[in-house]
């Protein structure tokens, strides 16, 4: 079963932000999701590898060759708010990192 | 109460591929503030990723530079995490299967060997750059996202802060000589946190671990290193314990200091990379990138000592960078005397070099003029006083320092029939030191070679000098 808690957590950890109702109901709902999810354990997998992967595929690479076709002012429409090629950010206290 | 030390480092190292590591834009230093950058680079919604093949074969070859087992099927894992200079929110790794396991350094410290196990290898991606200013913003340039790194991970058997020092050295040797790597630190292609316990010797269990971030020598690894161990074991001698935190180095004050209290593990919630289908790593890719290998500075050193004499000391020297260890060998194909030229370089250039902040690749001088000049030193052409302005004039600019000695007349009088008639008429000027010569006072010979060099202007080979001039006076 997923907490309150735990869904305040993932919450935090992603810089969401969400009001104790909004907790209630995502909690409630993530619950159904894992409840779904957890129907799968119905499956014997006896002798079955883990996989990590839902497609059969594997070596999809590509030879260290650059390109660059993107133009830098593309990018930059989705900006706020930007200082020369730079993007502008509200500073960040560390929390995380250095 | 006696202690015993446990350190385990974590190395990144930012590869030298063209492109990033799971898309294909440049990697690029210098340029303009995310001009380096596409959609897969910022994150956008349904892009697709893709690996880059030359960033993996780097990977498999330092991973067999270090002893390492490849892991033959690999899949890739996301590390989420919160920070603006990472847009996706999550970094590409290898969490589960590392590229590679098992591995090993050797090191010598006090005269003993000791290896040092290399816990696991793995690919990653870099983050971009993030800069503070003080008009209450951050700035991003994401030019660096996407840089292929690959992050070394030591087993923990590092006994002491001067081991620690030995094996950083020799495993930014082994990545040069790859040549996968830079391998600057004081350019951020190389980078190391560190974690260090102490415990009671003798201790079934490890003491808690304190983390030093923001190492930007080997030197202040070694200095924190020494700082925190002291610090612990103090903590723990006056009852206290030892919480696990994030330190820094402050290289003023020569301490460490705490930046962040670790609660639990980090919450990193890895789960296996979608976008990315795994890697299968044959044996016929394995034996491909084996092939390209280079030789590994361990067994040019050996070669350097067994083949050409070199003094040990010497030959650490000369392999300290594959820059000057390829000079030294491109020299010595040249034709110049293995010796000679292992002195030239490690006394005259590296003296040069020092004093100039420059590195090799920033001065004219080149193999086949520096083995050259040693060749006209050699053969008497020039006397080692003119050799050092021949060497000032090679290193400076891209000259012939044969075509140049002649050009400005610089080259040795070494021929007897020549300098004879020279010194006979020096003789004959000063019969006074002849007498002194006779009558023991050896002064008289230096007071006359000095006469024989004036007249010659400092051209005459003074070995040559020295042996006509004994004959010349015995015979009056």
């Amino acid at each position: 079963m997923i907490t309150k808690e735990s869904v305040a957590h993932v919450a935090e950890l992603s810089r969401l932000s969400f009001s104790d109702a909004e907790l209630t109901q995502y909690t409630a709902q993530l619950g159904e999701i894992l409840n779904m999810v957890e129907q799968l354990e119905e499956v014997d997998t006896t002798g079955v590898p883990a996989t990590t992967q839902s497609i059969h595929l594997h070596n999809v690479m590509r030879e260290d060759v650059p390109h660059n076709d993107t133009k830098v002012e593309d990018l930059f429409k989705n900006v706020p708010t930007a200082k020369g090629t730079l993007i502008q950010v509200p500073a960040i206290i560390d929390k995380e990192e250095d | 109460m006696n202690f015993e030390t446990t350190i385990g480092l974590e190395v990144h190292v930012e590869l030298k591929t063209k492109s990033k590591m799971y898309s294909p834009t440049p990697v690029s230093y210098g340029a303009a503030p995310n001009t380096q950058t596409n959609v897969i680079d910022w994150g956008f919604p349904g892009v697709l990723p893709s690996i880059n093949k030359g960033a993996y074969s780097y990977g498999i070859m330092v991973a067999l530079a270090l002893h390492a087992d490849i892991t033959r099927d690999t899949h890739f894992d996301r590390k989420n995490y919160f920070y603006p200079d990472n847009p996706k929110a999550y970094q590409i790794t290898q969490s589960e299967t590392p590229l590679a396991t098992n591995g090993y350094i050797e090191i010598e410290v006090d005269g003993k060997k000791k290896r040092i196990g290399i816990h696991e290898l793995h690919v990653e991606e870099d983050a971009g750059k993030n800069q503070h200013e003080d008009d209450g913003y951050s700035y991003v340039d994401l030019n660096r996202q996407g840089t292929p790194l690959i992050e070394i991970v030591s087993e923990p058997d590092i006994a002491s802060p001067e081991e620690a020092y030995q094996y950083l050295e020799q495993l930014r040797q082994i990545v040069q000589f790859t040549g996968a790597s830079d391998v600057k630190m004081e350019e951020g292609s190389m980078r190391v946190d560190t974690n260090l316990s102490v415990a009671p010797i003798g201790s079934a269990k490890y003491g808690t671990k304190t983390e030093i971030k923001n190492l930007n020598s080997f030197v202040h690894v070694r200095d924190g290193l020494a700082y925190e161990q002291k610090r612990q074991a103090q903590l723990l001698m006056a009852g206290g314990t030892v919480r696990q935190e994030t330190r820094r180095w402050d290289v003023d004050k020569k301490e460490t200091i705490l930046m962040r209290v670790k609660e639990g593990a980090d919450d990193y919630r890895y789960f296996p990379e979608p976008d990315l289908p795994p890697v299968h790593v044959s044996q016929a890719w394995i034996d491909e990138v084996a092939a390209t290998l280079p030789e590994p500075p361990a067994r040019r050193r050996a070669r350097y000592v067994d083949d050409w004499k070199i003094p040990a000391y010497d030959a650490g020297v000369l392999t300290n960078t594959l820059e000057m260890s390829d000079f030294f060998e491109a020299t010595v194909a040249e034709g110049a005397d293995p010796k000679l030229a292992s002195n030239w370089l490690m006394g005259e250039v590296s003296g040069y070099l020092n004093a100039e902040h420059a590195e090799l690749k920033d001065v004219a001088l080149t193999p086949a003029h520096l083995a050259e000049m040693i060749k006209l030193i050699a053969d008497g052409t020039i006397s080692s006083k003119i050799a050092k302005k021949v060497f000032k004039e090679i290193i400076v600019n891209d000259t012939d320092p044969k075509a140049w000695v002649e050009a400005k007349g610089m080259v040795q009088l070494s021929d007897p029939a020549k300098l004879t008639p020279i010194i006979d008429a020096v003789l004959d000027a000063n019969q006074q030191s002849i007498d002194d010569f006779h009558s023991g006072k050896d002064r008289a010979v230096g007071f006359l070679v000095g006469k024989i060099m004036q007249e010659t202007h400092g051209k005459a080979n003074p070995k040559v000098v020295n042996q006509i001039l004994m004959s010349e006076l015995s015979k009056r």
